[in-house]
C-alpha cells in the first residue's frame, strides 16, 4: 500500500522538478546576456515565435496536467488492494462515446493550434521589406561564415554587424542564405529561428534587434568536423556606429611600413592561396577575407579570442584551437611567424 | 491414451537441462535453424547485444560533453560515435528487437506452427547480421581521412552532400551504405514474412477482428516496412552511383539537390520511427490488459488507429525539413499532418488509460514498464506537437530540444515496453520466472537515470544549444545542464547491470514459470515454457479475441459480448 | 490446461494457407514498386535540370519492337500458366522458352542502345543529371529484367529435367506474377523516360 502511495507521489515529483526548473530557466535566461535563449527574443521573428511558443506551451500544459492526473489516479485509485476477493472486475470492452469525446475535442485542439502556428509562418516567412533594409548575403563554408555586403561593396567574414531597427522606423536586415559546400544553417536565437545554408540553393531570412548588443549563436546543421567550433557573432550597433563600421570595411587594406617583411611573406607563402586584402594581390576566396582582421573579436569563426598571442598560434597550428579545420598548419620559421603576426596586426 | 498431458509434453526440454550435447552439435543447430523462436531470440540477444554497446558509445559522447571544452575524445572520434551510436540504435538494435519479439511471438498468439517462410525467415536473420557486421568492421577497415578505423561519421541520416565523394573521402560512408543496404534485405525480407504469417497463418477461428491486437500492430509495422525501407534503399543506391560511378543525384556542383536527399531519407526516416514504436504500442496492449484484469478498452478504435497513424506516418516526413527553406505553404501542410497524426496516438493513450480504469492493478515489473511508459510517451507526444509548429521547430529544430524528444520517445517510450515485454514473456520463453527485487531495482534506477538525463537535456535546447557538437562554449548557460544529463548515465547503465544479471542468473535459478504465469488470455500462454519446436500439439480454434479467458470462465465468455 | 477448442459452431476460416506464396510475392512487390517510385522522381525532378550534355529528347528513340517483345512476354508467361494448370507440360515448356527468348531479346535490345548512347552520342552515367537518372532507373529495370530471367532459366532446366509436374501450377503463378511486375514497371518506365520527361 505505502509502496504505491509512493510510486504516485514519487513520480509527480519528478515531473514537476523539470518543469518547475524549465520555467526558472525561462526565467532566468533573461538575465544572463550571454545565454542564447529563446526565450528572450531581440527581434521580431524571435518575438513571433515565441509568443506562439507560449501559446502551444500553454496549451500542451494543460493536456498534460489533465492526462497526467487522470493517469495518477487510475493508478492509485484501481490497484490491486491486499484484501482483495480475487475476483477479475467489470470486464468492458469500450465505449463509443468516450472515443467519440476524445477523438473531437483533440481535433479541435489540433485546428486552434494549427491557425495559430500558420499565422505566424505567414507573418515570418512571407514578410515585406521596408525601403532601406540592409542586404546582406551569408555564404557558409567549412567551417567559417562568409557575410557580402553586396549594396556597400565589401565583403567581411565570422562577425556580422547590422544596425538597431526601431520600431518606429524599421531599419531589418534581410540575409540571403548561400553555401559554398555542405549544408549548414544560421541560428542565433534571441534573433530569429534557424534558417540552412544549402548549396545550389538559395534561402532568405530576416531580423530585426531592436537593443544594441552582441548576440550569439552557431552553425546548428552538422557540416564536418569542426562543426562544433563555426560560432556566430551578431554585433548589432546604433546607426551612426554601423555606419561607421561600413566606412571602415570599405577601405582596401592599411598600409604600415613596419609590417612591410610579414607581407612579404603573407603574400609568397601559399596564405594568398585562400585569403583575400583588398587592396593588395592576395584575393584567395577559400578562407576568410582578412583586411579588417583586427576589427573581429575573435579569430577561427570564434574558436578563440583575438589576441596576438592566439593569432600566431593559429597561424603557426590551427589544430591547437580548431583540430580538422581546413587551415593547414602553414610551416613557417619562428621569425615569419612573428612577422606575419605583426603584420595581419595592422590589418584594422 | 492421449491425455492433455501426453499432448502437450515438449519434444525438447528446457534448455537449461540440455547441457550434455557437444559445444559444435548446439551451435550447428542454432546456426541453421529456421525455426521462428530461435531465429527470434537470436535477433533479440543480436539487438541487445548492439543496445549495450550503443550505450557505451553514448555514455562515452555523455563523458566528453559533461564539461565545456574537454578533450576526452578528439573531434573525429566524436563525429563517428555520434554516427555510429544513432545508425546503431536504430538499424541494428530496434530493428531486431521488434522482428525478434515478432517472430517469436507472433505465430504462437495466431495459433500458426511456425513464420510462412521459415528459410527466408533465417536468410533475412543473417542479411541483418552481416549488415551490422559491415557497419561495425568499419572501426577496423575504413581507410578514411583520420587514419586506420574510419567508421562513418556523417550522421545517421548522412545528408548530402557531406557524403559525396568531395567531403567523404575515404571508405567509412560506404561502410554506411552498404552496411544497412545489405541489413535493408534483411528487413524486408522479415516484414514480408510477418505479413505473410499474419494474414495466411491463422488458426481457425480467429478473423482479423479477433486476433491480438499484438499481431494487429505488428501487421501494420511490417506493411510500412516494405514501403518505407524502400526509399532508403533507393537513395543509399543513388549515393553508390554517385560514389562510384560518377553520378550527380546529389551532386550540387552539377545541378543536383542536396534537398532531394533530405526528402528521400525522411520519407524513409519519419515512418521508420512509427515502425519502431507501434510494435512498443503492440507490447503495451498486451501487457496493460493482463495487470489490470481487462479487456483492452476499444479493441477496434485502437487496429483503426494504428491504421490511421500507418497512413499518417507517409505524409508527416518534411517536418524535418522545417529550417530548409520551404514555402510557407508546404510548411503549413507538414504543421498540419503532423499535428493530425497527434490524434490516433492520443486516443490510443485513452485507451490504455480506459483498460486501467476500473480495472485491478496488478503492479508487478512489466507493469511498472507500462505505466511509466504512458507517463513518457504522453511528454513525448506533446514535445513532437510542440515541434510541429514549424515557427517553433526553427528555434528548437537540430537542438537538444530535439534530441531530447526522440529520446523521450524511444527510450521513455520504446525501451520501457521492451523491458515490460522482456519481463512478460521471459517466463514464457526460458520456462523459468525472474527475480522480483532485482526487476524492481532495474527499474527504479533505470528511471531516474532516464528522467535525469532526458527531463534535463530540453532545457540546453531551449537555451541555443545546437546537436551533434563534440564540445560547446562556456558561458551560454548550458554548463549545469550538460553535467546533470551525463550524471544520469551512471543510474542507467546501473539499472542495465541489475537487467543483465537478473535474466542470466534466473535462466539457470530461476522458479519454473509454468505454462501462464500471468493468468492471460492469449494463445501462447496455453503452450508450455518454452514452447516445443511445434509449437502446438493441436492447432487451436477460437471463438473470440481472448481464447483463454473463455477457457477460464465458460460461464461468462468474450464471444458473447464482441 | 488443455488445447482451447470450444466449437459450439463451424469456425471461421481465415485466409487460407494455399494463398502464402502469393500474399509473400505481393509483398516483395510492393518493396520494389517503393524503389522504383524513388528513381522515377528522382528523374521527373531532374528533367531539364541538367547542365550541360546530351538531352532526352536529342539522343532518345522509343524502343518499340524492344517493348512490343517484353509486354509480349507477360502473355506468353500467361499461357505457361494456363498450359500447366491443365498439366500440359511439353506445351508450357514451349510458351517458357518462349518468354525467355522474349526477355532476351530485350535485354538485347536495350545493350544495343546503351552502346549507341555511350559510343556515338556520348551519353554516360556521369556525363551529366539526365545520363544519371537515365541510367540509373532504366539500369534498375533491367537488372529485374535480368533476375528474371536467370529465375525463368533454372524453372527452364527443371522442366527439361523432368521435375516440373501439374502440382507446381500455383508456384508457377507465383514466380509468374514478379515477371507480371517487370512488365508492368516497363509500362510506367517507357512512359516517364521515352514520353512524359522527354
Amino acid at each position: 500500500m505505502k509502496l504505491h502511495r509512493r510510486t504516485g507521489s514519487a513520480r509527480w515529483a519528478l515531473a514537476t522538478i523539470p518543469m518547475g526548473l524549465a520555467k526558472a530557466a525561462v526565467a532566468g535566461t533573461g538575465s544572463a546576456p550571454a545565454t542564447p535563449s529563446i526565450f528572450s527574443p531581440a527581434s521580431t521573428p524571435a518575438d513571433s515565435i515565441y509568443h506562439l511558443s507560449l501559446f502551444v506551451l500553454a496549451i500542451c500544459g494543460a493536456i498534460f496536467l489533465t492526462v497526467f492526473i487522470l493517469l495518477v489516479y487510475s493508478t492509485v485509485k484501481f490497484r490491486r488492494r491486499a484484501e482483495d476477493d480475487g475476483r477479475e472486475p467489470a470486464q468492458i470492452y469500450g465505449s463509443n462515446q468516450m472515443e467519440l469525446a476524445w477523438t473531437v475535442i483533440p481535433v479541435l485542439i489540433v485546428v486552434v493550434l494549427f491557425l495559430a502556428t500558420a499565422r505566424v509562418i505567414h507573418a515570418v516567412e512571407d514578410a515585406r521589406f521596408p525601403p532601406g533594409t540592409i542586404e546582406v548575403s551569408a555564404v557558409g563554408h567549412q567551417f567559417w561564415w562568409e557575410f557580402q555586403y553586396p549594396e556597400q561593396g565589401f565583403i567581411t567574414a565570422n562577425e556580422l554587424h547590422v544596425p538597431v531597427s526601431d520600431a518606429s522606423h524599421p531599419t531589418p536586415t534581410h540575409i540571403t542564405l548561400l553555401s559554398a559546400d555542405t549544408d549548414h544553417s544560421f541560428w542565433v536565437p534571441k534573433l530569429a529561428g534557424k534558417t540552412d545554408l544549402i548549396p545550389n540553393r538559395s534561402n532568405s531570412m530576416w531580423i530585426d534587434p531592436h537593443e544594441v548588443g552582441v548576440y550569439v549563436g552557431q552553425c546548428a546543421q552538422y557540416c564536418g568536423t569542426q562543426h562544433a567550433k563555426m560560432l556566430l557573432r551578431v554585433v548589432v550597433e546604433s546607426r551612426e556606429d554601423f555606419e561607421r563600421w561600413i566606412a571602415n570595411e570599405r577601405q582596401p587594406a592599411q598600409q604600415t611600413a613596419s609590417a612591410l617583411r610579414g607581407r612579404q611573406i603573407f603574400e609568397t607563402t601559399a596564405c594568398v592561396n585562400c585569403h583575400t586584402v583588398s587592396g593588395t594581390n592576395a584575393n584567395g576566396k577559400f578562407g576568410p577575407d582578412l583586411t579588417h582582421l583586427m576589427s573581429r573579436e575573435t579569430i577561427a569563426a570564434g574558436a578563440a579570442q583575438n589576441t596576438p598571442e592566439n593569432l600566431r598560434l593559429w597561424i603557426k597550428d590551427p589544430d591547437t584551437f580548431k583540430p580538422g579545420s581546413l587551415m593547414p598548419a602553414m610551416q613557417l620559421q619562428d621569425q615569419e611567424l612573428d612577422a606575419v603576426t605583426a603584420y595581419l596586426l595592422t590589418l584594422r | 491414451m492421449a491425455n492433455a498431458e501426453s499432448i502437450l509434453k515438449p519434444m525438447v526440454v528446457s534448455p537449461a537441462a540440455e547441457g550434455a550435447r557437444p559445444l559444435l552439435d548446439l551451435l550447428h543447430d542454432w546456426i541453421v535453424t529456421v525455426d521462428h523462436k530461435r531465429l527470434g531470440l537470436m535477433y533479440i540477444i543480436y539487438g541487445i547485444l548492439f543496445l549495450v554497446i550503443a550505450g557505451l558509445e553514448a555514455t562515452v559522447m555523455r563523458i566528453q560533453l559533461a564539461i565545456p571544452h574537454n578533450h576526452f575524445v578528439s573531434p573525429q572520434v566524436f563525429n563517428q560515435l555520434f554516427t555510429m551510436h544513432g545508425t546503431t540504435m536504430v538499424f541494428l538494435v530496434g530493428m531486431p528487437l521488434l522482428f525478434g519479439l515478432a517472430n517469436y511471438l507472433a505465430p504462437l498468439m495466431i495459433g500458426a506452427r511456425d513464420m510462412a517462410f521459415p528459410r527466408l525467415n533465417a536468410f533475412s536473420f543473417w542479411m541483418s547480421a552481416l549488415g551490422g557486421l559491415i557497419l561495425y568492421f568499419s572501426f577496423i577497415g575504413g581507410s578514411g581521412l583520420y587514419g586506420a578505423g574510419s567508421a562513418p561519421d556523417v550522421g545517421w541520416f548522412a545528408y548530402a552532400p557531406l557524403t559525396s565523394p568531395a567531403f567523404s573521402v575515404g571508405h567509412s560512408t560506404d561502410y554506411w551504405i552498404v552496411g544497412l543496404l545489405v541489413s535493408g534485405i534483411g528487413s524486408i525480407g522479415t516484414a514480408a514474412n510477418i505479413v505473410t504469417t499474419i494474414l495466411c497463418m491463422r488458426c481457425p477461428g480467429m478473423t482479423l477482428g479477433r486476433m491480438p491486437l499484438f499481431a494487429w500492430l505488428n501487421l501494420v509495422t511490417s506493411a510500412l516496412v516494405l514501403i518505407v525501407i524502400s526509399p532508403l534503399t533507393a537513395a543509399q543506391i543513388m549515393l553508390l552511383i554517385d560514389r562510384y560511378l560518377g553520378g550527380h543525384f546529389f551532386d550540387t556542383q552539377a545541378g543536383g539537390s542536396a534537398v532531394i536527399w533530405m526528402h528521400f531519407f525522411w520519407i524513409f526516416g519519419h515512418p521508420e520511427v512509427y515502425v519502431l514504436i507501434i510494435p512498443g504500442f503492440a507490447i503495451a496492449s498486451e501487457v496493460i490488459p493482463v495487470f489490470s484484469r481487462k479487456p483492452i478498452f476499444g479493441y477496434s478504435i485502437m487496429v483503426a488507429a494504428t491504421l490511421a497513424i500507418g497512413f499518417l506516418s507517409l505524409s508527416v516526413w518534411a517536418h524535418h525539413m522545417f529550417t530548409v527553406g520551404m514555402t510557407s505553404y508546404a510548411n503549413a501542410f507538414f504543421t498540419a499532418s503532423t499535428m493530425a497524426i497527434g490524434v490516433p496516438t492520443g486516443i490510443k493513450i485513452f485507451n490504455w488509460l480506459g483498460t486501467m480504469w476500473g480495472g485491478k492493478i496488478r503492479f508487478s515489473v512489466p507493469m511498472m514498464f507500462c505505466v511509466a511508459f504512458l507517463f513518457q510517451f504522453l511528454i513525448a507526444g506533446l514535445t513532437g506537437i510542440m515541434l510541429s509548429a514549424s515557427p517553433f521547430d526553427w528555434q528548437l529544430g537540430n537542438s537538444y530540444f530535439v534530441v531530447a524528444h526522440f529520446h523521450y520517445v524511444l527510450m521513455g517510450g520504446l525501451v520501457f515496453t521492451i523491458f515490460a515485454a522482456f519481463y512478460y514473456w521471459y517466463p514464457k520463453v526460458t520456462g523459468r520466472m525472474w527475480n522480483e527485487t532485482l526487476g524492481k531495482w532495474h527499474f527504479w534506477l533505470f528511471l531516474v537515470g532516464f528522467h535525469l538525463t532526458f527531463d534535463f537535456m530540453h532545457i540546453p535546447g531551449v537555451l541555443g544549444m545546437p546537436r551533434r557538437i563534440y564540445t560547446y562554449e562556456a558561458g551560454r548557460g548550458w554548463e549545469i545542464w550538460n553535467l546533470i544529463i551525463s550524471i544520469g548515465v551512471i543510474f542507467q547503465i546501473a539499472g542495465i547491470l541489475f537487467w543483465v544479471v537478473n535474466f542470466i542468473w534466473s535462466y539457470f535459478r530461476g522458479e519454473p514459470a509454468g505454462n501462464d504465469p500471468w493468468d492471460a488470455w492469449t494463445l501462447e500462454w496455453s503452450t508450455t515454457s518454452p514452447p516445443p519446436d511445434y509449437n502446438f500439439a493441436k492447432i487451436p480454434v477460437v471463438d473470440s479475441r481472448r481464447p483463454l479467458w473463455d477457457l477460464k470462465h465458460p460461464e461468462d465468455p468474450d464471444w458473447k459480448y464482441e | 490446461m488443455a488445447a482451447p477448442s470450444i466449437a459450439l459452431k463451424q469456425p471461421e476460416m481465415p485466409l487460407s494457407h494455399e494463398l502464402r506464396g502469393r500474399v509473400g510475392m505481393w509483398c516483395l512487390i510492393a518493396a520494389e514498386s517503393a524503389i522504383f517510385s524513388i528513381f522515377v522522381v528522382a528523374y521527373l525532378y531532374y528533367a531539364g535540370k541538367s547542365l550541360g550534355g546530351p538531352t532526352p529528347g536529342e539522343v532518345l528513340h522509343v524502343p518499340i519492337f524492344n517493348s512490343i517483345c517484353l509486354f509480349s512476354s507477360s502473355f506468353t508467361i500467361v499461357m505457361a500458366e494456363r498450359a500447366i494448370a491443365q498439366g500440359k507440360l511439353r506445351l508450357f515448356g514451349t510458351w517458357w522458352f518462349l518468354t525467355i527468348a522474349l526477355g532476351a531479346i530485350f535485354i538485347a535490345g536495350t545493350a544495343r542502345e546503351w552502346y549507341r548512347l555511350i559510343y556515338e552520342d556520348g551519353l554516360t552515367i556521369s556525363t551529366n543529371l539526365f545520363g544519371t537518372t537515365y541510367y540509373s532507373l532504366v539500369g534498375l529495370h533491367a537488372f529485374h529484367v535480368i533476375v528474371g530471367l536467370i529465375g525463368l532459366s533454372i524453372i527452364m532446366i527443371f522442366t527439361a529435367l523432368g521435375y516440373v509436374a501439374q502440382e507446381h501450377a500455383e508456384r508457377i503463378g507465383v514466380f509468374a506474377m514478379y515477371w507480371h511486375f517487370v512488365d508492368a514497371i516497363w509500362v510506367v518506365v517507357l512512359s516517364v523516360v521515352y514520353f512524359i520527361a522527354r
